[in-house]
């Protein structure tokens, strides 16, 4: 009989399902950076003048910048010349209906289990579907435009909402932040926009689904989603890419708003290709995420189940302004083989009386390395601030390896911070009890997984809980009791 | 239907020998108790009949229906209809504990080609049985055995134990930890279950649990072996005697 160790490598040897690739003709601009390669992108974009000039701006601010090293996860130095800024596949125009999509591009998302269609199982979910450099289609425009939500392109709302995007892009998560946020702010193609009107609910899970297709090219995409006062969102975000052996490059910025009592729930299922057992290829992931509840009694919360990616570095975050104000982050990490994820989360608390809460779940086998890096700042004027922090580990094997680092500063002395860690394993008795109950090892090991994750499972929306808990092994035939 | 012939164990990376040539036959219906002292290896021959990983067979042979169990994964052996309620059984966090049950009994039916059943069948039975032993509602929707007492946890065993209707039900000091009311209530679940086509073995270190499970064979396991095999009358006597004394005159 197999070890608790054993199962899980088995399980991590089997190959990756969305490895295909699709042989789509695309237009890709040369490798390499430089003024004329965002001009280019610009060019593409058709670009307003100030979007142009934002560009270009972040591209002089990325070449001061180093690419930070604090991190704890290694990788053979990242040549930036040798990325794809741009590939889009070769379409004069954007399709006007879902009827015009390409087939072979349609038949990729059939395949990855979502049909670009308005149907049925999708019946709850809106879907922008952003393949390599652009988005290729949004179901349920209409429909949300009767409730004035706007959800499409942000190359889009670019032309068409340009106030709103002139307003916000950069608002949170500004061109020059870091390395790789300014790297994004140069050369980002597209994303997803989301603006909310005030007093309204959106009806519906809204949704993108990120597929990088051709070969050496970087993501580089942005998403922007304002909930405007008193209004409430949730967002999903999925992810794939096809087996290579090289390495690629996925640098995307997201942002959030939230005005007085709006809500956003962004959750992410994120299951990009992790490389393979030895550590061949995979995707870097070196991601910002970052929300302000800018409003009264606003709330962010950020939900995320990672199980792809060479390396991630991750950290969706909270700035707390409004008084009152909830941040929330509820993390599964599981690294696996030689994958190394070094996430976590930052809540800034400025406001007065803002919560904050963080249960983060990592879970480490085979080789690799997971760190759990989380800041909780509590400003001067954060009177009566609160946090709770809580980060478990579980340890799979003995050569792996799980390290927490929680960084907690507080100005104000009413503010209070808790945090709470503890590491377990999955032990050869609890798998001996649930196979002697008639429960396969493999089944095992993903009850066990989930059950570990629970909190943070019951926080996605059903739409992805039922991928996610998949993900971790385990189909869900409805629970009892 | 089951049939145990000198039958040899060892752990510690097959350095310890425990079991040294045990033979033990149970046919359908029969009840058999096996008694012995600390140490002498109850427990090692309930996880070898379970399929438990580092309890090697040096010797002999154990055969279930018509199957070499020991050439079954512990999963194949819950199939075939074997159960052991564990002398510690384990928590599992974050699993609730009906969730859990379900997936055990859907697994069991899948593996023997028997439709699902449906939530609320379940949910039906699973209440009719967990009331009948003494296992509170509140139980259920907890995670498996998570902050449960020594008695909740071996309730919790036989509930599963007569939710899942093994063909060889295996109890490892089910008693120990019980208090007298509860000892009744689950001896009252286990005898619920004997039947002429169920056969079992029922572990246990006092007498006391066989006055409400009455066996029909009383085993002595000592030095590897069954030392000494009786009716009922042996359990008393030994309760009276010892094992020293007992088995002094065996030997
Ligand atoms: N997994 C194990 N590893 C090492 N020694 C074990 C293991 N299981 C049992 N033993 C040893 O085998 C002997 C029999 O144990 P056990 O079967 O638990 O006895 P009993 O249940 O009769 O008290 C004891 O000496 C015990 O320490
Ligand atoms: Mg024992």
């Amino acid at each position: 009989m197999a070890t608790a160790l054993e199962t899980v490598q088995d399980y991590a040897a089997k190959a990756y399902k969305y490895g295909f690739s699709t042989a789509i003709e695309s237009d890709m601009a040369p490798k390499g950076l430089n003024e004329d390669i965002v001009r280019l992108i610009s060019a593409k974009k058709n670009d307003p003048e100030w979007l142009a000039e934002w560009r270009l701006e972040a591209f002089r601010r990325w070449l001061t910048m180093e690419e930070p090293t604090w991190q704890k996860v290694h990788y053979p130095p990242i040549d930036y010349q040798d990325v794809h800024y741009y590939a889009a596949p070769k379409i004069k125009e954007r399709p006007k209906s879902l009827d015009e999509i390409d087939p072979e591009i349609r038949s990729t998302y059939d395949k990855l289990g979502i049909p670009i269609k308005e149907q049925e199982i999708l019946a709850g979910v809106a879907v922008d579907y952003v393949w390599d450099s652009v988005s290729v289609a949004t179901t349920f425009r209409a429909k949300l435009h009767e409730l004035g939500i706007i959800f499409c392109s942000i190359s889009e709302a670019v032309h068409d909402h340009p106030e709103l995007v002139r307003k916000y892009l950069g608002s949170v998560v500004p061109a020059g932040d870091n390395f790789f946020a300014a790297l994004n702010a140069a050369v980002f193609t597209d994303g997803s926009f989301v603006y909310v009107p005030k007093g309204v609910r959106c009806p519906m899970e809204l949704s993108t689904y990120f597929r990088i297709n051709e070969m050496n090219t970087g993501q580089f995409e942005r998403t922007l989603i304002i909930a405007d006062e008193g209004s409430y969102v949730s967002y999903l975000e999925g992810c794939t890419a096809p087996q290579r052996d090289e390495n690629q490059l996925h640098a995307a910025v997201v942002e959030l708003i939230a005005h007085d009592d709006a809500e956003i729930k962004y959750s992410t299922v994120q299951n990009w290709y992790p490389g393979n057992a030895e550590g061949k290829g995979g995707i870097y992931n070196f991601v910002t995420k970052r929300g302000a509840c800018r409003g009264k009694r606003s709330k962010i919360s950020w939900t995320q189940v990672e199980t792809g990616s060479a390396i991630t570095w991750k950290y969706p975050s909270c700035i707390l302004q409004g008084d009152d104000s909830v941040g929330e982050f509820y993390s599964v990490a599981v690294t696996n083989n030689a994958q190394q994820a070094d996430t976590g989360t930052k809540m800034i608390h400025i406001g007065k009386r803002t919560r904050s809460r963080i249960v983060s779940k990592g879970i480490s086998a085979g080789r690799a390395d997971q760190t759990y890096r989380g800041l909780v700042r509590m400003q001067k004027g954060a009177e009566g601030a609160r946090n709770h922090t809580q980060c478990d580990s579980m340890l799979i094997g003995d050569k792996c390896g799980a390290h927490t680092v929680p960084y907690i500063e507080i100005k104000n002395r009413t503010a209070q911070a808790e945090h709470e860690a503890t590491t377990s394993k999955i032990s050869d008795d609890q798998l001996f009890y649930c196979r002697s109950r008639g429960i396969a090892e493999e089944d095992a090991v993903a009850l066990i997984v989930n059950g570990f994750c629970r909190e943070v499972m019951n926080e996605l929306p059903m739409e992805f809980a039922v991928e996610a808990r998949k993900l971790l092994g385990i189909s869900l035939e409805g629970s009892v009791g | 239907m089951l049939k145990i012939t000198d039958l040899h164990v060892a752990v510690d990376g097959g350095s310890k020998p425990v079991l040294k040539g045990l033979t033990l036959e149970v046919k359908p219906g029969e009840v058999h108790a096996i008694m012995g002292p600390n140490g002498s290896g109850k427990s090692t021959l309930s996880y070898v009949l379970a399929g438990r990983d580092g309890y090697a067979v040096t010797g002999g042979s154990v055969r279930f229906q018509d199957a070499d169990l020991l050439e079954l994964e512990p999963e194949e052996r819950a199939a075939a209809g074997i159960f052991l309620a564990m002398q510690y059984p384990v928590e599992i966090p974050g699993v609730a504990n009906n969730y859990f049950l379900r997936q055990s009994l859907n697994a069991l039916r899948r593996a023997r080609g028997e439709p699902e059943v449906s939530a609320a069948e379940f949910i039906k039975k699973l209440k009719a049985v967990a009331e009948r032993v003494g296992v509170d509602p509140e139980l259920l929707k907890r995670d498996v055995n998570a902050g449960f007492s020594g008695g909740e946890k071996k309730r919790n065993e036989i509930l599963q134990m007569v939710m899942l209707e093994p063909k060889l039900c295996v109890l490892d000091e089910t008693d120990s930890g019980l208090d007298i009311d509860a000892l009744k209530t689950v001896a009252d679940g286990v005898n619920s279950l004997r039947s002429p086509d169920r056969g079992m073995i029922v572990i246990t270190h006092y007498q006391r649990l066989l006055d409400y499970i009455v066996p029909d064979f009383v085993h002595i396991l000592a030095d590897g072996r069954i030392r000494k095999t009786g009716g009922k009358e042996l359990a008393l006597a030994l309760e009276e005697q010892g094992y020293e004394h007992l088995l002094g005159e065996a030997a």
